[in-house]
C-alpha cells in the first residue's frame, strides 16, 4: 500500500479527529529568530540546526520545533481552528466556541503557512476511493521517474507510461490563485525560474531574477545566500519525505523525481530551510 | 354485498405500480391490497439495513427478485464512522439464501461484504443474474472469482468504488466460456491487470455487453483492441489513457474511436494526456456524461473536449476546469442536467483558486435544466448564490462546499445567510441540501421556514446555538436524512424535537454538544428509535453531562441490533443504565 493509503487508513481509525498526517513539526520552517541570522554572511548551518526545544527554551541559535510551533504568524481564526483540530476534540463544547469564530475575513487566512495543514478528519468532505486514487496519481508520477513498473504479461503493458507528465502545484504566499506547471517541460533551475517568473511576475518575485541567477547554470549555495539576502521571495519545494526544502539544493534530475509541489515564499521564513539538506545527508548517513 | 375485487384483479391493477412509493402506499390501504401487493412485490429496497430484520422482508415478499440494500451512513464515506461500525451483508444473504433462493439481484451500497458472502451468493442462487457493490468493502479478488465461476446466467458484475483486498487479476479468468449474457462489468476499482487475452475472449463472447468500465491497469493499447471487439458499447471506463503510442497506433485507435456510434457515457481517463484528448472528439457530440473527475488535465484540454459535447446531460470535472471553462461549458452544453466539481488538490491549501462562484453563475445562467449541482471551491459570494437561486429555480440537488470551514462571502464579509435564504425560497422543489461557509442561526430559520421538499440535509461547522437544530427540526416538513457535524448545539432542541425523530429515516450528529444524558433521555421516550452513541472512550465513565463524540439516531422495526462492536453505546446493550437513570429519578 502507498504511504497516502496507509495513511488514508490510518485516518479511519483516527475518528477522534487527531490527525495521521505529518504534523506542523515536520514541515514547519518559520521562526521568528531568523532576523537575527539575516545578518550572518554565511549561513550558519549549526545556528540554524533544528532541534527539540521547549517554547521559550531557545537561545538565538537554537530553532526548536516546538518554539516554531508557538511562535508562527498566527493568521487569525484558521490557525486557532487547526490548533482546535490537533488537541482534543473538546472545543466544540466549550462555552467560548462563539469565540473561536472568525472575525477575520477569509482572505487574510490565505497568507498562513503552507505548513499548517491540519487534517481534519472527513474534510473537505470527499471519498477516501477519490482520496487514495488522487494520491496514488502524485506517487505514480514519482514511480515513473523511478522506473518503478509492474511485471508484464502477456500482451498488457505497464500501468504508467514510460514518460509521464510531471505536474506540480505551484503557490505563493499572499498570491490569489495558484498553477500547475509540468516539471517535464523545463531542463534546468534556470528554465524553472524564468518561468515562474513569468508566472507570478505581477508579485515581486522580481528581484528572483534580477539578481543575475538566470546567467549561470543553476543555484549553489552562494546564489542562494544572495536571493536569501537579497530578494523577497525563494522558491521552495515539498519532496517525497513531505520535508520542504529551498529549489537549487539537488542536481536537476534528483529535484524533479522528488519534488511533489512547489511554493514562493518569503525569503525570511524560508532561511530555516538551506540547513536541512545537510541534517538530511547526514541523518541518511 | 362483497365489494372486494378478486385478488387476481388486483395483481394485474398492481403490475402497473412500479415505483416503491407508491407501492407502499398501495400496501396501506386494507389488508387485501396489503397481501396482494406483498405476493407481488419483485424488487425490494431496504434504504437501512437495521431497519428491519432480513427474515421480516424474507417473509413480507416471497415473491421477491431483486433487493436493494444501504448500510452505514453517509459520513462513513468520510472516514466518521469507525471501522467495525456494523452494515453486514452476511445475515441478510444467509436468510435470502433460505427463504428466497430465487432472489436475482442483489444491489449494496456501504456494506461490509466479505468473501464468504459471495461465496453463498454464488452457491445459492441459482438464477443470480446482477451483483451492484458500491462504496462495499470486505471482500478479494477471490469472492470476485467465487461469482465468475458459477453465476452461468451473469448479466452484471458492478464495483463501484469499492475497497477491495486485490490478490492479482486471476479472478476474470474464472468467467467460464459458456457465459455469453454479459450486460455490464465494472472493475474500474481494483489495482491490479487482468489477462488481457481473457478480457478480450470475454467481451467477444458477450453481444449484449453494453457497459464496460475498466481498471487503471488497462492500458490504451488493450483499450484499442477491446474497443474494436465491442463497437455496440454504450458506456464506457478507460483504463490509463497514458501510454506512448506510436502515429499509426494513434490513428488505429482514432479509427477505433468512430466507430463507437452508440457511446452515451465516458469514465476513467486516468492520467490523460493532452496529446490524447483529441481521440475522443468523435464520441463527444454523442455523450450525455462525462465523468473527467479523474483526469488531470489543464483547463485549455477540457475546454477542447466539452465544447464539443453539445448533448451532455452529467458532467464531473476537477476544479482544473476553472471559471474560464466553466463558461464553455455553459455555453457549449445546454442540455446539461448534473454538475459536480470536485477539488483536485487535497486540502485547504490546495485549491485551485481559479476556480470561484464565478463559474457555478456561468452554467446556471445558461443551462435551463441545471437541477443537480455538487460543487467544491475555495470561496463563495451571497450575491452567487441569490443569481444562482434567481436563475435555477428546478435545482432539487444543490451541495455546495466552500472548502475553508466558517468561510463568510469573500466580498462582504458577510454569513452565507442570505445566499442559502434565497437558494430555499426560490428552489421549491429542492430535495438535497448541503451547507458550507459561515452560516448562523438565521440560515437554518430560513431553511426551516422554506425548506419544504427537502428530504436531506448535511452540515459542517455552522451555526450558533440550539436553535439551527430546532429550525430544521420543527420546519422541514419532508425531512428524511440529517447529518451535522462540527455544530455548537446542545440538547435542548434534541429533546424538544424528539417526535420528528421518528418521520425521519436517520440523524447523524458528530463533534456537536449533545450529552449522554441526552442520549439516554431521548432512548426511554422513543423506543421506535436506535439511539447510537458512538465513542471511543466509554461515556459511562463520564458525566451525563459530557459530549459524546458520534450519535446516530435511526427508526426501526428490529428493535436493537446484534452485531454493535465495543464502541457503540446504547441504551438496550447496557440496560443497567436506563435502569440507573430511572432509579436517580
Amino acid at each position: 500500500m502507498s504511504e497516502s493509503a496507509a495513511a488514508a487508513a490510518a485516518a479511519e481509525h483516527g475518528y477522534r479527529g487527531l490527525s495521521e498526517f505529518p504534523t506542523m513539526e515536520a514541515t514547519q520552517i518559520m521562526s521568528d529568530k531568523t532576523e537575527d541570522n539575516n545578518n550572518n554572511d554565511v549561513l550558519n548551518f549549526k545556528a540554524t540546526e533544528l532541534r527539540l526545544g521547549l517554547p521559550g527554551s531557545e537561545s538565538p541559535e537554537r530553532v526548536g520545533f516546538m518554539s516554531l510551533k508557538s511562535s508562527c504568524p498566527v493568521s487569525g481564526a484558521k490557525r486557532v481552528f487547526s490548533d482546535a483540530i490537533n488537541g482534543s476534540t473538546k472545543w466544540v463544547f466549550s462555552p467560548d466556541v462563539k469565540d473561536i469564530k472568525p472575525a477575520v475575513p477569509v482572505k487574510e487566512k490565505k497568507s498562513s503557512a503552507p505548513a499548517s495543514k491540519a487534517q481534519v478528519v472527513g474534510w473537505p468532505p470527499i471519498r477516501s476511493f477519490r482520496k487514495n486514487t488522487m494520491a496514488s496519481s502524485q506517487s505514480q508520477k514519482q514511480d515513473g521517474c523511478d522506473n518503478n513498473n509492474n511485471t508484464e504479461t502477456e500482451g498488457c503493458e505497464t500501468k504508467s507510461g514510460p514518460e509521464p507528465c510531471l505536474y506540480v502545484k505551484v503557490s505563493m504566499e499572499g498570491a490569489p490563485y495558484l498553477r500547475k506547471i509540468d516539471l517535464k517541460t523545463y531542463k534546468s533551475y534556470v528554465e524553472l525560474s524564468s518561468a515562474l517568473e513569468k508566472m507570478f511576475s505581477c508579485f515581486t518575485i522580481g528581484q528572483f531574477g534580477s539578481h543575475g541567477g538566470c546567467g549561470r547554470d543553476g543555484l549553489n549555495e552562494s546564489r542562494l545566500t544572495d536571493l536569501l539576502r537579497g530578494s523577497e521571495y525563494v522558491v521552495t519545494y515539498e519532496d517525497k519525505d513531505s520535508d520542504w526544502m529551498l529549489v537549487g539544493d539537488v542536481p536537476w534530475e534528483m529535484f524533479i523525481c522528488s519534488c511533489k509541489k512547489l511554493r514562493i515564499m518569503k525569503s525570511s521564513e524560508a532561511i530555516g530551510l538551506a540547513p536541512r539538506v545537510m541534517e538530511k545527508c547526514r541523518s541518511r548517513n | 354485498m362483497d365489494l372486494r375485487l378478486p385478488s387476481k384483479v388486483l395483481e394485474h391493477i398492481f403490475s402497473f405500480v412500479d415505483s416503491n412509493e407508491d407501492r407502499n402506499s398501495v400496501s396501506l390501504v386494507c389488508k387485501s391490497w396489503f397481501e396482494t401487493e406483498r405476493l407481488t412485490r419483485k424488487r425490494v429496497f431496504v434504504r437501512n439495513c437495521y431497519a428491519v430484520t432480513p427474515a421480516a422482508v424474507a417473509r413480507r415478499f416471497p415473491g421477491m427478485r431483486s433487493l436493494t440494500l444501504k448500510g452505514k451512513p453517509h459520513f462513513a464515506d468520510y472516514n466518521l464512522v469507525p471501522d467495525g461500525w456494523g452494515g453486514y451483508a452476511w445475515p441478510w444473504i444467509e436468510a435470502m439464501a433460505e427463504k428466497s433462493p430465487s432472489l436475482e439481484e442483489l444491489r449494496l451500497k456501504r456494506m461490509v461484504v466479505t468473501d464468504e458472502c459471495l461465496e453463498k451468493i454464488a452457491a445459492s442462487f441459482k438464477d443470480f443474474k446482477v451483483l451492484v457493490l458500491t462504496s462495499c468493502e470486505g471482500f478479494s479478488t477471490d469472492g470476485l472469482a467465487a461469482i465468475a465461476v458459477a453465476c452461468r446466467n451473469l448479466t452484471e458484475l458492478e464495483l463501484r468504488e469499492c475497497i477491495v483486498e486485490d490478490l492479482g487479476g486471476d479472478w476474470l479468468s474464472y468467467f467460464p466460456e459458456t457465459l455469453t449474457s454479459l450486460v455490464s462489468l465494472d472493475f474500474s476499482c481494483l489495482d491490479s491487470e487482468v489477462k488481457l487475452s481473457d478480457l478480450e475472449r470475454l467481451v467477444s463472447r458477450s453481444p449484449n455487453l453494453k457497459s464496460l468500465k475498466l481498471n487503471r491497469a488497462v492500458s490504451l493499447h488493450a483499450l484499442g483492441s477491446l474497443l474494436c471487439l465491442a463497437p455496440q458499447l454504450v458506456e464506457l471506463g478507460t483504463g490509463s489513457f497514458s501510454d506512448k503510442l506510436d502515429q499509426e497506433a494513434v490513428s488505429k485507435l482514432a479509427q477505433v474511436f468512430t466507430e463507437l456510434k452508440e457511446l452515451k457515457s465516458l469514465s476513467g481517463l486516468w492520467d490523460v494526456l493532452p496529446e490524447y484528448i483529441p481521440l475522443l472528439y468523435s464520441v463527444c457530440p454523442g455523450l450525455t456524461s462525462l465523468n473527467l473527475s479523474y483526469a488531470t488535465v489543464q483547463m485549455p484540454d477540457l475546454v477542447e473536449l466539452l465544447s464539443r459535447c453539445s448533448n451532455l446531460q452529467k458532467l464531473w470535472v476537477m476544479d482544473l476546469i476553472e471559471d474560464k471553462g466553466l463558461e464553455v461549458v455553459a455555453s457549449s452544453c445546454k442540455e446539461l442536467r448534473e454538475l459536480r466539481v470536485f477539488p483536485s488538490g487535497a486540502d485547504v491549501d490546495e485549491t485551485n483558486v481559479a476556480l470561484t462562484e464565478q463559474g457555478l453563475v456561468y452554467v446556471s445562467e445558461a443551462c435551463p435544466n441545471l437541477e443537480s449541482v455538487l460543487y467544491f471551491c475555495a470561496q463563495f459570494t451571497n450575491a452567487a448564490l441569490v443569481t444562482i437561486a434567481k436563475n435555477r429555480p428546478n435545482l432539487k440537488c444543490f451541495r455546495l462546499c466552500v472548502i475553508e470551514p466558517f468561510a463568510s462571502d469573500h466580498e462582504t464579509h458577510q454569513p452565507l445567510d442570505e445566499g442559502f435564504k434565497a437558494i430555499v425560497e426560490s428552489c421549491k422543489d429542492l430535495q438535497r441540501l448541503s451547507v458550507s461557509g459561515l452560516l448562523t442561526d438565521k440560515a437554518f430559520e430560513h431553511i426551516g421556514r422554506h425548506g419544504k421538499k427537502l428530504k436531506m440535509l448535511s452540515i459542517a461547522f455552522a451555526g450558533d446555538s440550539d436553535l439551527m437544530l430546532h429550525h430544521l427540526l420543527s420546519g422541514c416538513e419532508s425531512l428524511n436524512k440529517l447529518e451535522i457535524r462540527d455544530c455548537p448545539f446542545g440538547d435542548t432542541a434534541l429533546l424538544e424535537n424528539a417526535a420528528k425523530l421518528e418521520t425521519m429515516r436517520s440523524l447523524w450528529m458528530s463533534s456537536c454538544g449533545v450529552s449522554f444524558g441526552a442520549c439516554k433521555l431521548l432512548s426511554e421516550k422513543m423506543p421506535k428509535l436506535n439511539v447510537e452513541v458512538i465513542d471511543e472512550h466509554s461515556p459511562e465513565t463520564r458525566p451525563d453531562s459530557s459530549p459524546v463524540e458520534k450519535i446516530y439516531i435511526y427508526r426501526t422495526v428490529a428493535g436493537p441490533r446484534m452485531d454493535m462492536p465495543e464502541f457503540v453505546w446504547t441504551k438496550h446493550k447496557n440496560p443497567e443504565i436506563g435502569v440507573s437513570h430511572l432509579a436517580i429519578e
